[in-house]
């Protein structure tokens, strides 16, 4: 087990080394560019030089790759020209980070908490009434853009209705004790509690738009696996020695189901935490896909590498965590 | 005692005369039957076909103690009317006419919770593939106590010794070891004995065996039958056998029952059925045998024809396109299941009797 937990990391550095590679050539070669986006239509080329000579972008391309790796091995990532200008690039992500982390967690709990019971029962009433209305909701789960739902949660909720807030991590005005990022965490932990239920309820609608497409995968994925689990020999035998429904169910039915549906949560994981490109912008939530965002309208190369090589870094830990959780509930993987 | 398909399924003529009075006693009346089975019909209904009637009127008893065997090949019905009887039939495209009465209850009447208070308590079963039977994620011992925790109200704590009990009697060697196993840590002999204990585990009255050695080789077989045959007759439980191996009837049943085409055909106890087949259907069954002192080079001798062949039990005999010995009237009408000499037949022109 930890042979191959090792051996994965490795792969990791590998990954991350070739993306950084692939990743910095590929940036270079966008239309515009760091000094266009800054200076805009009113550059001269003596201003354009002086810039491009100031962030060092007058270079040959592999000459910047190996200062950019150099710096890296030492922890620097460079500065943002465009984000926050001057801060440090991976400073700007690990203060994004928090927020992208307490959407994200928020949007799979809600994801899981209906997408499981929802999942299960469809397939127990299988072509029924209830099935078909959930197969219908979920593929149109899959079928609006967020943007739209995004926009159209935000028109109800929060400018015809005006129960949640349109947009923000938080009140301004709130004068409220930073600990961890986590905003909501935070308010408890100081006993903020204004601040806290503040911050919950900013969290409300960017939740429910980002939590569509995993709820509607992990839906899918359960109702087609207790489909399956359902047919099972094992089921027939627990039925015939007359266990309750219920032992049937979480021990029989779902212990099994819950398998592949366990990858998919991983891998949603991994996905969400990569970045909420469009619900963070559509809800101006300040956190990593926001800055991906506007790292990317701007051309600020040095956040732009940290995010995407975080991102990727972020998805293969998520997956690795999957692969362990999986041996850790399926004894046929654990002792092979 | 080898109760496979290349033994001779006559049995010897020691254990003839005292299983042969045990029979009489069961037949004449010694006890109530335990299980009495009437009238057993199971159609399925699905959307857009044909409703297919898989079990048409099956009567039998199964008395006390005794064995009873459910022959046949694949498609008669047989799994169906075990199911039927278990109640485990899905809920949805089926029904299930007739009576199963058990104790004087019919189950058909039972309601869902009912049924579950007597299943795996008064009524077990033993599956066809115990790989595929035993779930995959679930520890064995789990598996057994969680039958002693749902019946006898004990907790898990007092329920694992008895399981380690359970599991040494069926003969698991290192018991404490394999009530931590998984299913996929077992060999496949060492699993059918494991869904044994659990069908045991609460001393069932009636216990339906549904091919539990199919999936077995033929070493196995043979073990696990003698393990059946003396657990059953160690604590008195009934057993239905169902199968489609004469040599496993041979090496275990009192009475037997052969079925074709959802009907039983043909119903003796095991010395008469097999010194004796009457319906050709039982004889080809039995002709078909290959045998260990035949000699060399000399060929099989097949039933010709398979189930699809079969005419509509309702107006002609289902099996009389594949029969040795057909007459006109097979063709024309049903035969009726007639009862003689503690014998059952659904003939017009039975096998010859030679004695």
């Amino acid at each position: 087990m930890l042979r191959f937990i090792v051996r994965r990391l490795v792969q990791m550095v590998g990954v991350l080394i070739v993306l950084s590679l692939l990743l910095f050539l590929w940036l270079r070669s966008l239309p515009g560019g760091t000094v266009s986006a800054i200076l805009g239509e009113r550059a001269t080329p003596a201003s354009r030089a002086a810039m491009e000579a100031q962030f060092g972008l007058d270079q040959p391309v592999w000459v910047q790759y190996a200062k950019f790796v150099g710096r890296v091995l030492q922890g620097n990532f460079g500065p943002s020209t465009a984000v926050l200008p001057g801060r440090d690039a991976l400073d700007i992500f690990l203060q994004r980070l928090p927020a992208t982390i307490e959407l994200s967690l928020f949007a799979l709990a809600i994801a899981v908490a209906l997408g499981i019971p929802l999942g299960y029962f469809a397939a127990r009433r299988k072509e029924t009434f209830l099935d078909n209305a959930s197969v219908v909701g979920s593929l149109i789960g899959v079928a609006v853009p967020v943007f739209f739902l995004g926009f159209l949660l935000q028109r109800v909720f929060a400018i015809e209705l005006g129960w949640l807030p349109v947009s923000g991590r938080q009140s301004t005005g709130l004068d409220a004790t930073r600990i961890t990022g986590f905003f909501v965490l935070d308010g408890i932990l100081t006993r903020e509690w204004d601040a806290a239920w503040d911050s919950f309820k900013h969290l409300i609608l960017p939740a429910v738009t980002l939590a569509t497409i995993p709820f509607a995968v992990v839906f899918r994925i359960t109702r087609a696996s207790v489909l399956e689990v359902l047919d099972e020999d094992y089921i027939r035998t627990a039925e015939s020695k007359g266990l309750t429904a219920r032992i049937i169910r979480g021990r029989h039915i779902l212990r099994n189901a819950m398998l592949p549906v366990t990858t998919t949560i991983g891998l949603q994981v991994g996905a969400l935490l990569a970045g909420a490109v469009l619900t963070e912008t559509v809800f101006g939530f300040a956190g990593v896909g926001d800055a991906l965002a506007t790292a990317f309208r701007l051309r600020d190369y040095a956040v732009l590498q940290v995010l995407i090589l975080a991102a990727a870094g972020i998805y293969v830990i998520v997956n690795l965590l999957v692969d362990i959780m999986y041996a850790v509930i399926d004894p046929r993987v654990r002792t092979r | 005692m080898s109760p496979t398909t290349t033994a001779d399924p006559t049995p010897t003529d020691q254990t003839n005369v005292a299983d042969r009075d045990k029979a009489r006693r069961w037949r004449e009346g010694g006890s109530e039957p335990l299980l009495r089975v009437r009238d057993l019909r199971v159609t399925f209904q699905r959307q857009g076909q044909e409703p297919f009637e898989a079990v048409q009127g099956v009567s039998f008893d199964v008395h006390p103690g005794q064995t009873v065997g459910l022959v046949g090949e694949s498609g008669c019905g047989k799994s169906v009317t075990s199911l039927a009887i278990m109640g485990l039939l899905p809920q949805r495209g089926n029904k299930v006419t007739g009576t199963v009465d058990y104790e004087g209850t019919n189950l058909l009447d039972l309601s869902d919770q009912q049924m579950r208070d007597k299943r795996g308590k008064d009524i077990a079963m033993v599956f066809q593939d115990p790989l595929s039977s035993l779930n995959p994620v679930v520890p064995i011992g789990l598996q057994v106590t969680e039958v002693l925790e749902r019946h006898r109200g004990m907790s898990r704590k007092a329920a694992t010794p008895v399981a380690r009990e359970l599991l040494d009697r069926v003969g698991i060697p290192d018991p404490d070891r394999r009530l931590k196993d998984y299913p996929h840590q077992l060999s496949g002999g060492m699993r059918q004995r494991a869904l044994i204990a659990i069908a045991l585990a609460c001393q069932p009255r009636l216990l339906i065996a549904d091919e539990p050695t199919t999936a077995l080789d033929v070493t196995i077989q043979a073990q696990i039958l003698a393990l059946l045959k003396e657990l059953v007759e160690e604590s008195g439980t009934a057993l239905v056998m169902i199968t489609h191996d004469l040599g496993v009837v041979a090496g275990l049943c009192d009475e037997v029952n052969v079925l074709y085409g959802g009907r039983i055909v043909e119903r003796g106890d095991r010395h008469d059925l097999f010194a004796q087949p009457r319906h050709p259907y039982t004889h080809g069954l039995l002709a078909s045998i290959p045998r260990l002192d035949a000699p060399r080079g000399q060929r099989l001798t097949p039933i010709p024809g398979s189930v699809s062949d079969n005419l509509p039990w309702t107006s002609a005999c289902a099996f009389a396109p594949r029969c040795s010995q057909p007459i006109e009237v097979c063709t024309q009408k049903m035969p009726e299941l007639e009862e003689h000499h503690q014998r059952a037949l659904r003939c017009f022109n039975p096998v010859e009797a030679t004695r």
